[in-house]
């Protein structure tokens, strides 16, 4: 078994987390305040995943900023970045428009900021 | 002249909120005036996401944020003029502006909400030797190239200072290529967030060293390398100490101070704690029918407090338009042991509702009590695990408890 102490990235309480890892699973979780927390220690320790943000240069030459609508693996964010610096996209564009479909295991990149 | 019930300072989160805010507490003719081409503030370059947590139980961009209130100022009845600055600002609550459609004008208001916000301490604080070659810029300067322009200003960085600003771009820049060498910090404690020391620094491997300093900036036209040493208790380089790391750029995020020309233009007593107006718990300065909120008033870290204390702003406001100058019957909330300011500096005792407390440590601390007392009396006491300054810390007195004061608070931290 194998101890590993997290920071809760979810909010900014950034509560200290304590998991216990064997087999390469979460057998026990502490430190958390919530049960986001729990979530986010679990899938720490297993894969971590975050949501990448950026900005894509529009057609007009205006940076539009961008996210991917849900996290993807931590140990692809290079990958995703050089994807998002490939694109472009007209403008104008509002929030929650689609920029790129599935840039990675099934998230896409959106606007993240309206842009006329 | 024109004529207004309310004018706003400001089109950032906090005078977006204070204006909805105002309005919906029955005051109806508002306007809001913002220095550039769009409201939003500083939102609009923090493309990152992490906003909105508390409010919306979401993790929105900065544009994302800013959006929702900007639709709901849409919604209503409120003027807006874009690429508007006000250049002063009078104690008889006259407003005077400029811009290119009606060069100077002036506007006269029955209330001021003041929603500046702040800017970045320049680098001529910071007194590191060398020339001053190209290559170094603030953070947040910094960030609006990326961001805004889509420019790089570097490929390879050093650091100075951890604050969020600093950690947020240290991301940002490694994101895009650019090698981010360190983040030094004289402190012995990051000012920053510790969700963005893990966010933006270990996931990428960035070194944080506290306890240190840039000593020296290399190379004439453009920044080449800079040397880093560590610091004694009495932050003195300690010799012996030096690395050095060749870059071509130095990014400083060396703290905010509250944007406070126009406030003390108009005779409105500052704190020397929070650099920002002195202010009652309705966030009313000591010169009546004029408010502040947000980081005009003191540098929040998250947007959601700034929205709510702006929402308490606007109310106030309303309420000052529609009922009248209220006497106010205040006690001073006074700064005591181990904590750097406290927010309002003023609160009434004859009200019949909770006040909310802000404050900072001024150091970390852990296993720690907050104390608010009066004379001998305690008030509130409340356990905490760890404070550190980068958090901002409440403290709620409810209105029963308001009851029991009788004389000047001091908050105070205990048992550190
Ligand atoms: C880089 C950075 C990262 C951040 N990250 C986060 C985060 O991850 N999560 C979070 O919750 N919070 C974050 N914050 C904090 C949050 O964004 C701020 O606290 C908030 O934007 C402050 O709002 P404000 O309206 O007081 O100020 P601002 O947003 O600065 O708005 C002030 C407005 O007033 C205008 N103005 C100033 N002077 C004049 C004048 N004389 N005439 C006319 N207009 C004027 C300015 O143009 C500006 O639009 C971050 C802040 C920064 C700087
Ligand atoms: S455990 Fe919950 S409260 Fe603690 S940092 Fe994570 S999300 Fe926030």
């Amino acid at each position: 078994m194998e101890k590993v102490n997290l920071t809760c990235i979810e909010c900014p309480m950034g509560c200290r987390i304590e998991v216990e890892v064997e087999n390469g699973k979460a057998v026990s979780i502490t430190g958390n305040s919530c049960p986001r927390g729990k979530m986010y220690a679990e899938n720490e320790v297993v894969c971590p995943m975050r949501v990448v943000t950026s900005t894509v240069r529009s057609k007009s030459g205006k940076m539009v900023p961008v996210k991917t609508d849900k996290p993807v693996k931590k140990a692809l964010i290079f990958e995703v970045m050089k994807t998002i610096n490939s694109l472009s996209c007209n403008t104008p564009i509002r929030i929650g428009d689609i920029i790129c479909e599935n840039i990675s295991d099934g998230a896409n990149l959106v606007a993240s900021g309206n842009v006329d | 002249m024109m004529n207004y019930d309310i004018v706003v300072i400001g089109g950032g989160p906090a005078g977006l909120a204070a204006a909805i805010s105002a309005y919906d507490s029955g005051a109806k003719n508002i306007l809001i005036l913002e220095r550039e081409d769009k409201l939003g503030g500083i939102l609009n370059q923090c493309i990152h996401n992490g906003f909105g947590l508390t409010r919306f139980k979401e993790s929105l961009s900065g544009p994302e944020y800013a959006y929702r209130f900007i639709e709901e100022v849409k919604n209503r009845d409120i003027d807006v003029f874009l690429n508007t600055t006000v250049i002063s600002l009078s104690k008889d609550k006259k407003v005077t502006a400029i811009n290119s459609e009606n060069g100077v004008f002036t506007v006269k208001a029955k209330a001021i909400i003041l929603a500046m916000g702040c800017r970045e301490r320049s680098r001529g604080a910071l007194n590191i030797a060398g020339s001053r070659p190209a290559g170094i810029y603030s953070a947040g300067t910094a960030q609006k190239y990326v961001n805004i322009k889509g420019y790089m200003p570097g490929k390879s960085v050093v650091i100075l200072g951890s604050g969020d600003i600093g950690l947020i771009m240290a991301r940002r820049m490694t994101l895009e290529g650019a090698k981010v060498h360190a983040v030094c910090e004289i402190m012995p404690y990051s000012s920053g967030l510790k969700r963005n020391i893990v966010q933006c620094l270990d996931d990428f491997g960035i070194p944080l060293y506290l306890n240190h300093t840039i000593t020296k900036i290399e190379g004439k036209e453009r920044v080449t390398a800079v040397e880093i040493s560590e610091v004694d208790e009495k932050r003195k380089p300690i010799k012996g100490t030096e690395m050095r790391f060749e870059c071509d750029t130095v990014l400083f995020s060396v703290g905010l101070i509250p944007e406070n020309e126009l406030t003390k233009n108009a005779g409105i007593s500052l704190s020397n704690r929070t650099r920002g107006a002195i202010v009652s718990q309705n966030r009313e300065t000591d010169v009546p029918g004029i408010f502040a909120c947000g980081n005009v008033l003191h540098v929040h870290d998250l947007v959601d407090f700034v929205s709510e204390e702006s929402e308490l702003a606007g109310k106030s406001a309303a309420d000052y338009v529609i009922n009248g100058e209220k006497e106010h019957n205040s006690v001073n909330c006074i700064n005591g042991k181990n904590i750097s300011y406290v927010l309002p500096q003023k609160i009434d005792t004859d009200l019949e509702e909770n006040v909310k407390v802000f404050f900072r440590v001024s150091g970390t601390f852990k296993n720690c009590t907050f104390k608010l007392s009066c004379g001998d009396k305690v008030i509130i006491e409340r356990k905490k695990k760890i404070a550190v300054p980068g958090e901002m810390e409440t403290l709620l007195i409810t209105s029963d408890k308001l009851k029991e004061i009788d004389g000047d608070l001091t908050l105070s931290l205990e048992g550190a």
